[in-house]
């Protein structure tokens, strides 16, 4: 037995929760679920070794001494999978921060604030190594099967990006802390996580658009202008992916450059952290922000609940960010089929998909925030209002919210091609009504905040949502292009949405 | 002469409700226009579940709910326009301010602009929160939240209101204030049927008391004649309550 409030009684606690928490969000709190939800990632890691095969199964047989070519490539699938832990690391930094769901009661017992939070950081560094390791595993697994035992060092890899990622996160956070206060942190450290996680994806593939018209990563990587700009294969810029190719030296010292910079993180950190939470806690409380002063302006119920729900989402920014950075990564398609197209057939039509995609997932978002993100649910159904009235409402808002988004995107692609801004005016109201309807059918009461976890309560939905997404922008884009078949594509998504409604509890 | 009847706030008829056991137990309930009544019963006895259902969040397995003549199952917008609800999770919207927050109150209930201002007004100023009226609640306190909460409660001047523990951690003067702006309703003829743990809270605001036990009401009078039922004069309210309570589980 660890004696109380040691690290190791504190790893333990931690364990606890983090198991609990992660069995909670992957059964959406149905215990009884949890054979299922085992069963189903098994299957995925089965289903990503197929993939892994068929995309990194012909390159397992790299040589011992490989080139600068295989260096670059495997170096920025490296930094992809840095940029993602990274990302989930300042996440997960600022949650510890935020949420003050037993730091209070932690940090007024006499148990050593450091000590738990050296072993909070070493539970996200730990956290966020698993999850790294199940989206890799079936890639270094089959390297190692088709290539050779010495691919097992991408476990070490990742191990070590991951502590390296953690470290990084929490003095990226703790310095935004103290640059910029507590209360703007939370929404900056957010958007940074998000950005940083996207970015270095989107950023590849900008490049590689704008310099080959393609939107293949490798493609940039292996081109002359890198080799040129890139440090020979002498350099220490590669130790990571020559420990990735089984160089033992270069696995050695990366695995302890990570526990190094780990270990100073913790060092240096653990003991603020206690300081930083209870100013973060404090920030609630600092300067109230205003809301509007002139006097009441009554509406109709149905208007009043409109307005409520815009000026909640206004509000909200962090709420929104999320939302908005799902469109973010629609930017490298739309760029590489104007690139591609713009000299050939209607460029405006391509535009179109992009668009209709866009809307399907803002609306998905926007959507589970009116309808399941309802903070005061008893206020609304203890009002005079008949229920049906406030849901007509609230997808009234979410209709009325896309198409403040999207109405002068419309307007400005029907100046190049009205007959594409038509369809793509169809298809994003008809993509948004998809989402809404999804969402309606698959409603469930939850805190706004819980927005992250959206995607854990109906997997059914979260599919659903992306397929209709996906089939009516196949849908915009052959009937922009005047295609017959768009009919037949439309036929598959009412399909899919008839099925997904059968699935729905609001059938049941 | 016959003395006129007040007119009945809340007639409550054979109330049942079942979850994995029966929390509400063919209540019978009958709280007149104008009084303050108190509802106590020990954790668990159907106290909420009840209000919940008087207040359309909770749909009866069976019986009947009236409110000022209403019926409360056939007609619940009606029923709901006259009535408001106050849990004891505040019920606000952290984004909105005090203000905003009345207002779209007012809305829901459809009460003209002019009127309802005036009312906000009035209630923040009562309830000490004029000067955070256009503050955003995400830091508000417990005990401003409540008071925010209680004033949306009010604002749309509602004949029936229905409270769950509204003094649930709050401070000595919040309580106070709260309490001050319950009776002055009351006096302007409201109607103020409340749930509480505070036994002294009963024992001074309320004009009668029921006492809720396994999902059925054991008791019910003056606090004079709940000591007459538990069959001892000269007893506290808590006395008086845990023999009413200890009988009534004997008889369950």
């Amino acid at each position: 037995m660890s004696q109380p409030a040691s690290l190791l009684w504190f790893a333990r606690h931690e364990c606890r929760l983090a198991w609990r928490d992660w069995v909670y969000m992957m059964t959406a709190g149905r215990g009884r679920r949890f054979r299922s939800v085992a069963a189903g990632i098994a299957a995925f890691v089965f289903f990503l070794h197929g993939v892994a095969y068929f995309m990194v199964g012909a390159y397992a047989n790299v040589g011992a001494d490989p080139g600068k070519t295989v260096l670059l490539i495997v170096t920025g699938n490296l930094l992809l999978s840095a940029a993602l832990m990274l990302s989930q690391a300042m996440e997960s930094v600022t949650r510890a921060f935020y949420s003050r769901a037993d730091l209070d009661l932690i940090l007024s017992s006499p148990a050593s604030a450091r000590r738990l939070f050296s072993v909070r950081i070493g539970a996200m560094a730990l956290s966020i190594q698993l999850m790294a390791l199940l989206l890799t595993a079936p890639f270094i697994n089959v390297l190692a099967l088709r290539g050779g035992w010495h691919w097992l060092g991408g476990y070490g890899v990742v191990i070590a990006i991951g502590m390296a990622a953690t470290a990084l996160a929490v003095a990226m956070t703790v310095g935004l802390f103290r640059a910029i206060g507590p209360k703007r942190t939370r929404l900056i450290a957010q958007i940074v996580a998000a950005v940083i996680g996207a970015a270095f994806v989107i950023g590849l593939q900008v490049a590689a658009i704008l310099s080959y018209g393609t939107l293949s990563r490798l493609d940039f990587l292996t081109s002359e202008t890198m080799r040129a700009l890139t440090p020979d294969e002498g350099s220490m810029l590669w130790w990571p992916a020559r420990a990735m190719l089984g160089d033992a030296g270069a696995l050695l010292a990366i695995c302890a450059a990570g526990m190094a910079l780990l270990g100073a993180a913790i060092a240096v950190f653990a003991p603020q952290f206690a300081e930083l939470v209870i100013s973060a806690g404090g920030s609630a409380h600092g300067a109230a922000q205003q809301g509007h002063k002139s006097g009441f302006h009554c509406a109709a119920p149905m208007a009043a609940l409109r307005r409520k729900e815009w000026t909640l989402l206004r509000r909200d920014p962090w709420l929104v960010s999320q939302t908005l950075m799902q469109l973010l990564y629609l930017l490298p398609p739309a760029l590489l089929l104007w690139r591609n197209f713009a000299e050939g057939i209607d460029a405006a039509a391509l535009l179109v998909p992009v668009l209709v995609m866009a809307a399907g997932q803002l609306a998905g978002g926007l959507s589970w925030l009116a309808i399941s993100g309802e903070d005061a649910p008893d206020l609304i159904a203890s009002a005079p209002v008949l229920a049906r009235q406030v849901m007509r409402a609230k997808i009234e808002a979410v209709m009325g919210a896309v198409a403040l988004v999207f109405t002068p995107l419309v307007a400005g692609l029907a100046l190049i091609s009205p007959f594409a801004a038509l369809a793509a005016a169809i298809f994003v109201a008809v993509a948004t009504a998809s989402a809404t309807a999804i969402q309606f059918w698959f409603r469930s009461q939850a805190k706004r905040s819980h927005f992250r976890r959206r995607q854990t309560s109906s997997r059914v939905a979260t599919f659903a949502e992306a397929l209709s997404s996906v089939g009516w922008a196949a849908t915009g884009a052959l009937a922009a292009m005047g295609n017959w078949f768009a009919v037949a594509v439309a036929l598959i998504v009412l399909g899919v949405l008839a099925g997904t409604r059968w699935l729905s509890p609001a059938r049941a | 002469m016959k003395p006129v009847q007040p007119p009945v706030a809340l007639e409550i008829q054979g109330l049942v409700k079942r979850f994995d056991r029966p929390a509400v137990d063919d209540l019978d309930l009958r709280v007149n226009g104008g009084e303050f009544y108190t509802l106590l019963g020990p954790n668990g006895a159907g106290k909420t579940t009840t209000l919940r259902m008087v207040t359309g969040l909770l749909r009866p397995d069976s019986g009947a709910i009236s409110v000022f003549g209403i019926d409360a199952l056939a007609d619940p917008v009606a029923a709901k326009k006259i009535m408001a609800w106050l849990s004891d999770e505040p019920m606000i919207y952290d984004k909105l301010t005090p203000f905003e927050y009345l207002e779209f109150i007012a809305g829901l209930w459809g009460v003209g602009a002019r009127a309802a201002e005036a009312q906000a007004r009035d209630l923040l100023r009562w309830l000490d929160l004029e000067p955070h009226a256009h503050e955003r609640c995400e830091g508000f306190s417990k005990g401003m939240r409540q008071k925010v909460a209680l004033a949306g409660a009010l604002v749309h001047e509602p004949r029936l209101i229905i409270l769950d523990e509204p003094l649930t951690g709050l401070d000595a003067g919040s309580a106070r204030q709260v309490k001050n702006v319950l009776r002055e309703r009351v006096r302007r003829g409201c109607t103020v049927i409340m749930t509480t743990h505070i036994l002294e809270v009963a024992e001074r605001m309320a004009d009668r008391i029921g006492v809720i036990a396994s999902g059925k009401l054991i008791a019910q009078g003056t606090l004079d004649e709940l000591r007459h039922q538990a069959g001892r004069g000269g007893l506290t309210l808590e006395d008086t309550f845990l023999t009413l309570v200890g009988q009534g589980a004997v008889a369950a």
